[in-house]
C-alpha cells in the first residue's frame, strides 16, 4: 500500500479575523480519488489553493508529495496539475498555444510540448478547435481545455476546483468520463464540488466540509449508511401545510426533515412509509421514493442544503 | 521524476518562459506594433522638423559656445519619450491582464513559476518591446538629418533604461489595481503626458519657472533625455550631473523592480 501523497494536520487559513479553513485533518493516498464536498463559502477553494502550493497556510501542517509547500512550492508544483474554479486561460492565445505556453512553464522542450499539446487536444476532444480563439469556445470546451492544460506536465496529483460547475448535463458527463480515465491510469485526483452526484460518481472517499471544518469523512456509500437511511420518501402537501403535516408523520420513519417546498421522511423502506402516510388519511399532492444521497447526509450534518 | 529534477529548468529559466509567453502574444497585435513603431517617429519628426522648424530658426546653444539645430536638439528627447510611453503601456496591460482580466498570473504561478520570475520575465519583455521602438526612431531621425554622430547609437540603451525605470515604477502601482476604474488612462494623461511636456523635451528645463523645474528633476524622462543629448551631440554639463542621471535612473529602476516583485508575490499568495 503506497503512503499518502497529501497529509494535512490542523490545517488553518485565516484572513484577518475570518478563519476560512479552521483546523482540518485529512490524508490522500496515492491513486485515490478524494473529494471535498460542501456549499459555497465552506473553505474548499482556500483549501485547494493551499494544496496547490501557492497559498501559504496560517498554521498547522501540510505535506504534499512528502514536501512542505511553504519551503518547496516550485518543486511541488512541478508535479501537480491544477484546474482552478475559473478558467484562467489566456484569451489572447489560440487553443493549442495555450497548452504549449503552459507546458513551457514546466521546462518541457518545444518539440515535446508540441507533441504533448496534440495528444491533449485529442484527450479533451478539441482537435478541431486547435487554432480557434479561446473566446469562441463554449463553457464545456473551455473547461476541457483547462483540464488538458493541467495535464501537460503529466502530474502525479490533479487538483480540480468545481470541475463541472456551470456546465450542461452532456458536458458534465463528458468531463466525468475523461476524469474517470485519468483515475484508471493511476492519477491521484483531488476535487471539490457542491454537487452530490459528482462526488458519488468520482470520489472513492470524501470529506464533507462546512464553515471551514470537516463534518464527516468516508466513502459516499459509508457516509450515506452512517448519516442517513437507505431510502427517502419525499411528499408535498403545499407550502402552507408542509410543516403542519410533518408533525403528524414525525414517527413514520427514522426522521423527518421539513423543507420549504416538501417534507422528507427518512426510512429503510420508502414505499412502506408512503403507505403509512396515506393510511393516516393524509393525501400528498405528489410523492416520490428515492435512494438516500449525499445531499441528505449534508442536510443531516448541517441542517442546510448544499445548493441554496 | 524527483521534485528537484522536475523543477530544475523552471527554477533557472522561469523568467525567460514568461518572456516567451509575451512574445507569442505579439502575434495578435503585430500590425498595431509595426504601425505605431513606424508611424510615431515619422509623425513627430515631420511635424517638428518640417513644421515647427519653420518657426524655430534659432540654433540651440549646447554649451562651450557650440550650437545645434532645433531638430537635432529634440530628436534624443523624442526617442526617450517614445521609449517611456511604450514601457509604461507594457507596464500596465500585462499586469491588469495577469491579475484581473484573464488571471493568467495565477495560472502561471500554478506552474513552478514564482511571482519574482513573472515580474522579471515581464521586465525582460518590456526591454525587448522598447529596443526596436528606439532603434526605428533613431534610424528615422537619422533620415530626417537629426542625428549628427555615431555616439547617438547609445541613445537606444539610455532611452530603454529610462523607459524601464519609469515602467517599473508604474508596474509597482498597476500590480496593485483590483478594480479597473480607468486608472491607466489617468496615468497616461496626468503623469506620462505632463512628463513628456515638462521634462526638457522641447525646450531646456531652465527656461521653465523655478517652481516647475522640479518636475524635470524627479522625472526619469528628463534624466534620460539629458543623458541622451550628452551622447548624441555632446551637450555640455558638469560630470557630477551626468553621474546623477545614471544613478537616479538606476535607483528608480531598482526601487520599481523591488516593489513590483513584492506586490506581485504577495498578491499571488491568496
Amino acid at each position: 500500500m503506497p503512503g499518502p501523497v497529501i497529509i494535512a494536520r490542523a490545517l488553518t487559513k485565516s484572513y484577518g479575523e475570518f478563519r476560512a479553513v479552521d483546523g482540518i485533518d485529512f490524508e490522500v493516498a496515492t491513486g485515490e480519488s478524494f473529494g471535498l464536498l460542501g456549499p459555497n463559502g465552506a473553505g474548499k477553494s482556500t483549501t485547494m489553493r493551499m494544496l496547490s502550493a501557492v497559498s501559504t497556510r496560517t498554521s498547522g501542517e501540510l505535506s504534499i508529495l512528502g514536501l512542505d509547500p511553504d519551503q518547496h512550492g516550485p518543486e511541488i508544483r512541478a508535479r501537480l496539475g491544477v484546474v482552478p474554479q475559473s478558467d484562467n486561460l489566456d484569451g489572447e492565445l489560440r487553443v493549442r498555444d495555450n497548452l504549449i505556453v503552459y507546458g513551457r512553464y514546466f521546462g518541457i522542450p518545444r518539440r515535446r510540448v508540441a507533441e504533448k499539446a496534440d495528444e491533449l487536444l485529442a484527450f479533451a476532444q478539441l482537435e478541431d478547435k486547435r487554432d480557434a480563439r479561446v473566446e469562441s469556445l463554449s463553457g464545456g470546451m473551455k473547461r476541457r481545455l483547462t483540464i488538458a492544460r493541467g495535464l501537460v506536465n503529466e502530474p502525479e496529483i490533479l487538483l480540480l476546483d468545481e470541475p463541472t460547475t456551470g456546465l450542461d448535463p452532456q458536458a458534465r458527463h463528458l468531463l466525468w468520463d475523461r476524469l474517470f480515465r485519468l483515475k484508471e491510469q493511476g492519477t491521484t485526483l483531488v476535487l471539490t464540488t457542491h454537487y452530490m452526484d459528482e462526488a458519488e460518481q468520482l470520489c472513492d472517499r470524501l470529506i464533507v466540509v462546512d464553515k471551514g471544518a470537516i463534518m464527516a469523512e468516508g466513502s459516499p456509500a459509508s457516509l450515506i449508511r452512517d448519516h442517513s437511511s437507505r431510502e427517502v420518501l419525499e411528499v408535498r402537501f403545499g407550502s402552507d401545510r408542509n410543516a403542519l403535516v410533518a408533525e403528524r408523520i414525525a414517527d413514520v420513519g427514522d426522521r423527518v426533515e421539513v423543507l420549504p417546498d416538501r417534507v422528507l421522511v427518512y426510512a429503510g423502506d420508502g414505499e412502506a412509509a408512503l403507505r403509512e402516510v396515506i393510511g393516516r388519511g393524509l393525501d400528498p399532492i405528489t410523492s416520490l421514493v428515492r435512494r438516500s444521497s449525499l445531499e441528505d447526509v449534508f442536510l443531516r450534518l448541517t441542517g442546510r442544503s448544499l445548493v441554496e | 521524476m524527483t521534485s528537484t529534477a522536475a523543477s530544475a529548468r523552471p527554477r533557472r529559466y522561469g523568467a525567460l518562459y514568461v518572456t516567451e509567453h509575451r512574445l507569442r502574444l505579439v502575434r495578435s497585435w503585430r500590425w498595431t506594433f509595426i504601425a505605431t513603431t513606424l508611424g510615431n517617429p515619422i509623425i513627430y519628426l515631420y511635424s517638428l522638423g518640417v513644421g515647427l522648424a519653420t518657426l524655430v530658426h534659432t540654433a540651440i546653444p549646447i554649451g562651450d559656445g557650440r550650437e545645434v539645430s532645433y531638430l537635432v536638439y529634440v530628436a534624443p528627447a523624442l526617442i526617450a519619450s517614445a521609449a517611456m510611453t511604450a514601457a509604461v503601456e507594457e507596464s500596465m496591460f500585462p499586469y491588469l491582464e495577469g491579475f484581473k482580466w484573464n488571471e493568467t498570473f495565477f495560472a502561471i504561478n500554478s506552474a513552478p513559476i514564482t511571482g519574482r520570475q513573472i515580474v522579471d520575465g515581464t521586465t525582460i519583455w518590456i526591454a525587448i518591446r522598447v529596443v526596436p521602438t528606439t532603434i526605428v526612431y533613431l534610424v528615422i531621425a537619422a533620415l530626417f538629418g537629426a542625428v549628427t554622430s555615431a555616439g547617438a547609437g547609445l541613445v537606444v540603451v539610455i532611452a530603454t533604461a529610462a523607459g524601464l525605470a519609469m515602467g517599473l515604477l508604474v508596474s509597482s502601482y498597476t500590480a496593485t489595481i483590483r478594480e479597473d476604474r480607468g486608472q491607466m488612462a489617468i496615468i497616461m494623461r496626468i503623469i506620462v503626458m505632463p512628463l513628456f511636456l515638462f521634462s526638457g523635451t522641447f525646450f531646456p528645463l531652465e527656461s521653465l519657472p523655478i517652481g516647475l523645474q522640479w518636475i524635470g528633476w524627479v522625472s526619469p524622462l528628463w534624466h534620460g533625455t539629458q543623458l541622451s543629448r550628452v551622447v548624441a551631440f555632446g551637450l555640455a554639463e558638469p560630470i557630477w550631473l551626468t553621474v546623477a542621471h545614471v544613478g537616479y535612473l538606476a535607483a528608480l529602476a531598482a526601487l520599481g523592480l523591488w516593489r513590483t516583485r513584492a506586490v506581485v508575490t504577495a498578491r499571488l499568495d491568496r
